[in-house]
Formats: C-alpha cells, sequence, structure tokens
C-alpha cells in the first residue's frame, strides 16, 4: 500500500514537468496559428487582435501557461478549441471511442498473442511454431496502413464480415475489425516475447525439479512455467496500453474512428496548445497508471519483488 | 500509394481546401413533377459524407464542409444557377442605379425555423454581427466594401471600435434594405450568393455560442437534434418553408469522415449515399464501379506559381515567361493528380463568366526549346533557386519536384533548393514577403466573379509586390461599370495585363469527382451547390 501511495506521489511532479514541456513545446512551433486559420483570405487587424486576445496569444509563455493552469485547477476549464468546443467536451467523445478501441485491442493481444506463444513455445522447432514465426514476422514487417485498408476492403467491403468504418454499429462490432489492426503489431510482439520466455522456462531447474518430483505437465507448465513467463509479457502490455490510446492515429483514420489520436495531431497542425496538452497530459496520467498496475503485478506474478 | 497518403494528410486538416466551390446555392428547383413514382413527395432519408465544420454561424465559416450544410440550413438572396448565372432566391431583386447604392427587395413570407419572419432585419442584424471586429468572425472582410466598416474594425493596435452597426445598412421597411457600399462595385449581387450572406433571425443574438451549435436557418431542412462533433449532423425537412426549393426528402444525415478514402470505401459499401470528394487516385476505379452515378463536377479552386517580383532577380517578366514555359502542365497534373486536374492557360477558372481558354496564349504552352531561347535572352537566373510550398499535402512536394527537374531539364538551372514550410508558417512566410524564389499559390473561389480572383491576388497590395496602374485602373473601370455584362470585357483587359507581365504563372485548375450511391436520384451537384433539397429516395 505504502508503495502504491509513494509511487503516485512521484506522479506529481511528472505531471507540472510534462504539462509544461508539452505546453512550451506547442507554444515553440513555428508560425502564427491565427493567421494560418484564415488560409488565403485577407484578415482585417481588429479580427486578429480579437483572437489573439481571447486565446491569450500575446502573452509570454508563462503567463499562457499560468492561464491555462489556473483555469484547469479554479474553475475545472481545460480550455477550448480554435473552434469554441470546450476541450472537456471533446475529451468525453473522443475518449470513449479510444478506449473502446484500445481495449478491444488489448484483448485482441492479449488472448490471441499470449495464446499464440505459448503454443509455439511449447510445441518448439514444430510447425506450429514456424508458422507462428512467419505470420509475426510478416505482422511486425507491414505498415500499419497497408494491413488496415487491406483488411477494410478484404474483410469489411468484399467479404462484408465487418462494417466498414464508422461507430454506428456500437461496441464491439465497429470496434472489432480496427481492433485487430490496431493489436497486430503488439501480438506480434506479445506472442514471440511469450514464445520465448516460455521456452527458456521450460529449459530452467525450477521445471526439472518440479518434473522431478513427479508433478503433472499440465500442471508444471500452467502453474509454474507460464506464471513466470507471463512477467516480461505483463511489462509490455502494460506499457502498450498508453501506445494503443496514443497510437491509433493511422487506425482511427482509416476506419473513421473519432478518437484520441486523430485529434492530437490535428491539433497539433493547427496548434491548439490547450487540446494538446489536455489530451497529452491524460496520456500521460494513463501510462503513469498502467506503470503502477504493472509493478504491483508484478508483485502477485513473482513474490521476490513484493518482499523485495 | 503517395496520392493515398495524400488524401488521408489532407483531410484531418481543418484547413484542407478540398473545394466544393465556396459559392451560393442552385438553380431554382427544377419543379414538383418528378416525385411521382413509388414514393410520396418527401419520404426517405439519405447520407452525405462530410468532414467535421468548423462552426455553422454563416458568417463565421469559409469551410466548403460547413458551406455544404449551410446551403442546406439557409436561403441566400441570390444563387448562382449550374451555368454560371445569378438567381433571384431569397430576393425579389436586387438593383443599383450607379453600382454604389443598392436596393435589395426581400420576399414575403418566408420563415425562419423557429417561426420568425426573415426580414430585412434579419440581414442586417447577420451583416452587422459580421462586420464586427471583435466578434472575429471568418467572413468578416468581406463587409470591408461596405460604408462604416472601418469604424467596426479599427487599423491601430488596441484600438477600440467606435461602433457597432454598419452605417451604410439602411433597413427601408421589413422587406427593404438599402446598402451604400464605399465604391462602386457591379460584382456585388454575384456575392450575396455566399452563404456569408445569410440572415440571422433574433433568436440566434442572444446567444451565439448556442446558435454555433444549433443553427436555425431559412432554408428547406432544419437542424435535428445537437450537432454530434465528428460523427454526425443530422437535418429534417422544414415544414413551414415557404421558398422556391422545398426539400424531396424527409431527412439529410451528414456522415463526419476524417478520411476521404474511407468515406469512398463507405461509398462502395452502400454505407453513405453521397460523396462529393472522390480521392483522385480512385477517380479511374470510381469511374468504372458508378457509370452514371460518377459525377465529375467543375470546381473554382486553382494553383498558381507566385514570383516575388519585390526581388530584383525575378523582375525581368521575360524571365517569368521562360518559367511558365519550360513547365509541362499536362504531364504533371496526370502523373501527380491521375489527370482530373486542368491545366490552365488563364488566370481565372472555366467556371468565371468572362473565363477565354487560350487567355494566355503561348506564354502558357509547353515548349522546352522556346522557353531556353527565351531565357537566355533575359539573361537567365543566378544563385540558388528556391521554390517554396507547404508541407499541408504531399503532391505539392510532388508537383514542385517535377516542376524543379523541367527547369533543370528545360532551362539549366542547376541550383534548385525545395523550401518546405510547415502549413502554418507558410502563408505567414508569404505575408511577410519572406520568400526569395517562386512559391505555390493557391485560390478557392469565393464567388464566380473575374474580380474575385483578379483584384485578390494581383490587386493592390498582393503577395507578389507587383504594381502596375494600369491594371488597377482596368479593375476600377470594371468594378464600377454598370452592367454585369458590361464589366466583363474590362476584366478581360486587365486579366491580358496581368498575363502579360505574368508575376504569376497560372497552373491548373482543381476538379472534385463525386458519387453516389444507387439509393437516390435526382442528384443535381453542380460547382455552386450539391443541392440537397432536389434529392429523392427510392
Amino acid at each position: 500500500m505504502r508503495y502504491a501511495v509513494h509511487r503516485l506521489l512521484q506522479a506529481v511532479p511528472v505531471f507540472v514537468a510534462t504539462t509544461f514541456l508539452i505546453y512550451a513545446m506547442v507554444f515553440s512551433l513555428p508560425g502564427d496559428p491565427i493567421l494560418a486559420l484564415a488560409g488565403d483570405k485577407p484578415v482585417p487587424e481588429a479580427v486578429l487582435q480579437a483572437l489573439r486576445d481571447h486565446y491569450h496569444l500575446n502573452d509570454p509563455l508563462i503567463v499562457q501557461y499560468g492561464l491555462y493552469m489556473a483555469g484547469v485547477f479554479l474553475r475545472g476549464d481545460l480550455g477550448e478549441t480554435f473552434t469554441g468546443q470546450p476541450v472537456s467536451e471533446l475529451l468525453t467523445d473522443r475518449w470513449a471511442v479510444t478506449a473502446q478501441l484500445a481495449a478491444t485491442a488489448w484483448i485482441f493481444e492479449l488472448v490471441v498473442g499470449i495464446g499464440l506463444g505459448v503454443v509455439a513455445g511449447l510445441r518448439r522447432g514444430k510447425l506450429a511454431d514456424t508458422a507462428v514465426l512467419a505470420g509475426t514476422t510478416f505482422v511486425i514487417a507491414v505498415p500499419v496502413f497497408v494491413v488496415g485498408y487491406t483488411a477494410q476492403i478484404v474483410l469489411g467491403l468484399n467479404l462484408g464480415l465487418f462494417p466498414t468504418a464508422g461507430t454506428d454499429d456500437g461496441w464491439p462490432t465497429s470496434y472489432l475489425l480496427p481492433g485487430m489492426v490496431l493489436g497486430s503489431f503488439g501480438l506480434a510482439y506479445v506472442a514471440r516475447l511469450t514464445r520465448t520466455s516460455v521456452v527458456e522456462n521450460l529449459r530452467a531447474d525450477y521445471v526439472r525439479t518440479a518434473a522431478a518430483k513427479g508433478l503433472r505437465r499440465s500442471r508444471i507448465i500452467g502453474r509454474h512455467t507460464l506464471r513466470n513467463s507471463l512477467i516480461p509479457v505483463v511489462t509490455y502490455l502494460g506499457v502498450d496500453i498508453g501506445n494503443l490510446m496514443a497510437g491509433a492515429v493511422v487506425t482511427e483514420g482509416i476506419f473513421n474512428l473519432p478518437g484520441i489520436g486523430q485529434q492530437v495531431f490535428q491539433s497539433i497542425q493547427l496548434q491548439e496548445g490547450p487540446v494538446v496538452v489536455g489530451v497529452t497530459t491524460l496520456l500521460v496520467m494513463i501510462f503513469i497508471v498502467a506503470s503502477l498496475l504493472v509493478d504491483l503485478l508484478y508483485g502477485v506474478l513473482d513474490p521476490r519483488i513484493r518482499r523485495g | 500509394m503517395t496520392v493515398l497518403k495524400k488524401a488521408r494528410g489532407a483531410a484531418v486538416l481543418l484547413t484542407a481546401v478540398l473545394t466544393l466551390g465556396a459559392c451560393g446555392g442552385s438553380s431554382e428547383n427544377t419543379g414538383g413533377d418528378q416525385a411521382g413514382k413509388s414514393t410520396g413527395p418527401g419520404a426517405g432519408t439519405f447520407s452525405v459524407a462530410l468532414t467535421e465544420p468548423d462552426h455553422l454561424t454563416p458568417g463565421n465559416t469559409s469551410s466548403s464542409y460547413s458551406i455544404t450544410v449551410l446551403q442546406a440550413l439557409f436561403d441566400t438572396l441570390v444563387v448562382i444557377d449550374a451555368k454560371g448565372q445569378t438567381q433571384m432566391r431569397a430576393a425579389e431583386s436586387v438593383t443599383s442605379d450607379d453600382q454604389q447604392t443598392w436596393t435589395i427587395k426581400i420576399k414575403s413570407g418566408q420563415k425562419f425555423h423557429n417561426g420568425e419572419a426573415v426580414t430585412a432585419d434579419s440581414f442586417a442584424d447577420a451583416w452587422n454581427a459580421a462586420a464586427y471586429g471583435p466578434n472575429a468572425w471568418t467572413n468578416n472582410y468581406y463587409f470591408a466594401n461596405i460604408e462604416g466598416y472601418d469604424k467596426l474594425n479599427p487599423e491601430a493596435e488596441g484600438a477600440k471600435p467606435t461602433a457597432e452597426k454598419l452605417s451604410g445598412l439602411k433597413v427601408v421597411d421589413p422587406s427593404t434594405l438599402e446598402v451604400h457600399l464605399t465604391a462602386p462595385f457591379s460584382q456585388f449581387p454575384i456575392t450575396l450568393a455566399y452563404t456569408g450572406f445569410a440572415p440571422m433571425p433574433k433568436a440566434a443574438f442572444t446567444d451565439l455560442k448556442t446558435y454555433d451549435q444549433k443553427p436555425i436557418g431559412n432554408g428547406p431542412f432544419a437542424l435535428d437534434g445537437d450537432w454530434a462533433h465528428n460523427q454526425q449532423i443530422k437535418l429534417k425537412r422544414f415544414e413551414g418553408y415557404a421558398g422556391p426549393r422545398p426539400a424531396k426528402s424527409a431527412a439529410v444525415q451528414f456522415k463526419i469522415y476524417a478520411s476521404r478514402d474511407t468515406a469512398y470505401t463507405d461509398l462502395r459499401a452502400g454505407k453513405v449515399d453521397l460523396l462529393q470528394t472522390i480521392p483522385p487516385a480512385s477517380a479511374t476505379e470510381a469511374k468504372k464501379l458508378l457509370g452514371d452515378r460518377f459525377v465529375p463536377t467543375a470546381s473554382g479552386t486553382m494553383d498558381y506559381l507566385g514570383f516575388p517580383v519585390f526581388d530584383k532577380r525575378f523582375q525581368n517578366a521575360d524571365l517569368r515567361k521562360a518559367i511558365s514555359m519550360s513547365i509541362d502542365r499536362q504531364g504533371i497534373v496526370d502523373a501527380v493528380y491521375n489527370g482530373t486536374f486542368k491545366p490552365m492557360s488563364s488566370l481565372v477558372a472555366p467556371l468565371v463568366p468572362g473565363y477565354r481558354e487560350d487567355a494566355c496564349g503561348e506564354t502558357c504552352v509547353y515548349d522546352a526549346a522556346k522557353a531556353k531561347a527565351l531565357f537566355d535572352k533575359a539573361g537567365g537566373l543566378t544563385g540558388t533557386l528556391n521554390l517554396y510550398f507547404s508541407n499541408a499535402d504531399p503532391s505539392y512536394e510532388q508537383w514542385m519536384q517535377a516542376v524543379a527537374n523541367q527547369l533543370k531539364e528545360n532551362l539549366g538551372i542547376a541550383d534548385i533548393q525545395f523550401r518546405k514550410i510547415p502549413a502554418a508558417d507558410y502563408l505567414a512566410t508569404l505575408r511577410a514577403k519572406k520568400e526569395d524564389g517562386p512559391y505555390r499559390n493557391n485560390w478557392v473561389m469565393d464567388y464566380p466573379s473575374p474580380q474575385n480572383y483578379l483584384e485578390s491576388m494581383w490587386g493592390a497590395g498582393n503577395r507578389m509586390g507587383w504594381e502596375n496602374k494600369q491594371f488597377t485602373d482596368l479593375i476600377a473601370k470594371a468594378n464600377s461599370a454598370a452592367t454585369m455584362e458590361a464589366s466583363i470585357p474590362l476584366y478581360q483587359q486587365a486579366e491580358d495585363v496581368a498575363l502579360a507581365e505574368m508575376p504569376m504563372i497560372p497552373l491548373w485548375n482543381w476538379q472534385d469527382q463525386a458519387g453516389y450511391s444507387n439509393k437516390i436520384t435526382n442528384v443535381t451537384i453542380d460547382p455552386y451547390s450539391p443541392n440537397l433539397d432536389t434529392i429523392t429516395v427510392k
């Protein structure tokens, strides 16, 4: 428990530093976001003034950041986009989409990835193992947008097994195909990690000892080998939650899912400081919480860590 | 593959200029006789693919996506029909004796979706709000030629406006609006087709923020429920509509896509009924797949190559012409845009009245030998040639590279560098005249008048730093011409002057490709509007 509290307290300076850093980076992007919004058309000086005042763009960085933070903590106001939509509202809308997508991808990664890895590890050198190795190499080698468009056109459009795009059919139907595409890279990684780990542990002394004691093979594998093999996999899966949420830009684009990744991409282009900071801070928090959970889970899987 | 990437990159940008043509409505409805067959008039719902609009307040958006929605929600005073002619819609007439004081008569009996009557005040209020500097609305500058505009938009830094209303707008009676311009402007009626000039009800002004989310218009469709950002906007037929184009279907659903490619896949899957921007890379396939339901639409958008005429090295007109003649426009359009764009030999787009197919003459025709001769005669070019473009879309870099190769090969310019500038910084760079070489210049048409192109890009204070009194005099004369017809030859003369000096080279004209599902009929897309009111559902 103390461990958990300690870890959470560590998150505070991380939070302040990241928000400031991100704000400063958006601030330092070249160009004038307000002029860019206007495109090729002329903008009267009075309009520029009004917009810059509204978004505090004339103030120095530290004042802008201070105003933003004051808004967040005193009024619970996360700021607004250049089109006047409150960031909080935007986050709630988009958050749901990304969470559902990431969850689908994550479950897919976890179940199929570990499953394939265990099968391959136990049947090392056999056909199943070779197939998994070849398949995962392929998935890792092919860029995600190729996988995405191919899956969309073959499985969605031609075969009609899944909806082609959008969120109309809700969870899980709308999220199955994009989830699999998004999770495919991680799946390949998880499968390989699990396989290696299983192979190594099968050769470990304690497994030989257990076998010598006459334990059933199913018990040796299920209770001892797998449990130990999963430590590196859990680490990866934990960190990957964050990756899945932040890194879904391409998948969200292909399948037209209005999620967080797309929003960050757009907002960086438009130099919308408050949005970028709001979204990334949230992502940082998720990374922090996820790695905390991973650390706590270690303890469950490996008593040595818990006691140390 | 590269064009595929391009489409995705472009689609996520709010500022993307995948244009629909920024103007007005359509020809008046073709009569109520086509509703006959299986359905009664106006049953059924269809869906339209869209990119997330920025705003839905008419005065505060110039995004083509917003305009698609606004054209269904609002009736503007006039519209441009499919042939480019101005037709009255909410207005009875728009007249002037001196091209400076305009009298607008508004049709009676028209209502907003909330039941409020559409009067001269509805227009005056909307225009005053748009012209008021501190509101910071996108279309502010459209009102700059109305008397009193400077009082609402003081130039000096930190100065406060001294008025809230344009003194040039006079509501004579509920159906008459008088507009006093700062100078004669024969093209004024055409500009009124732009959705930026749409009326707003009194109810809007109690809470403009809410209005932007839930606009109340006077058009054949009304908003149905909330604008679900990044997902959908639903419209339903406005039963109280008394105007000339009642909706033929019960409802429209705008489905919002972040990627055109995805929207196109959904069109093929039958998940969306109308897509106005089929990606150029898919044009050939779409034509085969959709047959008659593939609709290429002319667009007013043009690409140019501008010169920093303020820079000594580019002050020789022959040098600029030589560069123009060394560019193989057709070759580039075929390679980069799948042949969908049209090489241009004119400064205005083909759909603009007064367009001449060959206004430019041989100066815009690819001829490597003549180009080289002219280039040498002009004394060539010393130092590095920097080419400027933004990173908003990968296709810009592709065609700039093609241009560079042709300049190298045809003119022997060895030292060419690319200056790829972040999109947010690009226009600021040009505005500050920091460029020292040719740059990509794009124009999205506001209204189909040569004036919109010529005066905006070649007129006073232009980006190139080009000054020509003959040109500005001709434009002024055309602006005060007695009729639209009389103004055209004058604009053409001005165009000739600009072409003779060639401070900016015309390259190509964009084209949109729409496609629709077999679920809908009577699709009458034209360059000015998708005309959603005419569509019936089978």
